[in-house]
């Protein structure tokens, strides 16, 4: 199993996919590293937000995803 | 049914849906909806919102029972459309029933409020030149302010 990297709204065509796997265990410079350079960018924006196994992370530098837990990757929101 | 909360993948049907949410609070002494819909604005021909299915349609509960406390409802009626939606669609429908007017209405403002800028969807428009992501407005994050 590995950690996969989910790229939500805008994201997903900044990456060029939709979803990537990386080898666990994936922290906050490791997942840096894993994504496009464009990606990691937006990722140091505050208004783009981190969740680790369906939950949203309050401070997304302490991402410690394990084997098997799905990283999303959330850019701004637009509903309504 | 107190609280009413779903993802649509699929058209809705705005006065069956009201008509239910009115005969389920026959003790509210109003109700109050919102309806929203895709502008035909200038070349848009198609709107499509995704979601992430483990947090929107849970943060969407979570953002009903807070509108419920705070307002003092008697229930609420939260539907958001998911997919590709055409000019004239229905995107979203808020419905609130309370003992007085203004928990219902104040509470549907709150509820659109952070449908449009604190629900996990994005959206983006496909034009005569392609799909564009639409970006948070101002505006939206002002709208949502208001409730500190």
């Amino acid at each position: 199993m590995a950690v996969t990297i989910l790229f939500l709204g805008p994201l997903r065509d900044l990456a060029g996919q939709q979803t990537m796997e990386v080898e666990a265990p994936l922290n906050w410079s490791g997942l840096l590293e894993a994504v496009r350079p464009e990606v990691a960018g937006q990722l140091g924006e505050q208004r783009v937000n981190v969740a680790c196994a369906g939950k949203v992370l309050a401070d997304k530098t302490e991402l410690q995803a394990e084997d098997g837990d799905e990283v999303a990757l959330l850019p701004p929101v637009s509903g309504g | 049914m107190p609280l009413d909360v779903r993802l649509l993948d699929k058209g809705l049907s705005v006065g069956e849906a009201l008509a239910a949410f009115n005969s389920a609070h026959g003790a509210a002494g109003g109700v109050v909806s919102f309806l929203g819909k895709v502008r035909p604005d200038g070349d848009v021909r198609a709107l499509e919102l995704s979601h992430y299915e483990p947090l929107t349609l849970p943060a969407m509960r979570e953002l009903a029972k807070t509108a419920r406390d705070r307002f003092a409802l008697d229930g609420a009626l939260v539907w958001h459309r998911i997919g590709v939606m055409t000019p004239g669609e229905a995107i979203v429908l808020v419905a609130t029933a309370a003992r007085h007017r203004r928990d219902a209405f104040g509470a549907a403002d709150y509820l659109m409020d952070h449908l449009k800028s604190a629900a996990w969807l994005w959206k983006r428009e496909r034009r005569a030149d392609g799909w564009h992501w639409i970006e948070p407005r101002g505006q939206d994050r002002e709208d949502i302010a208001r409730w500190d």
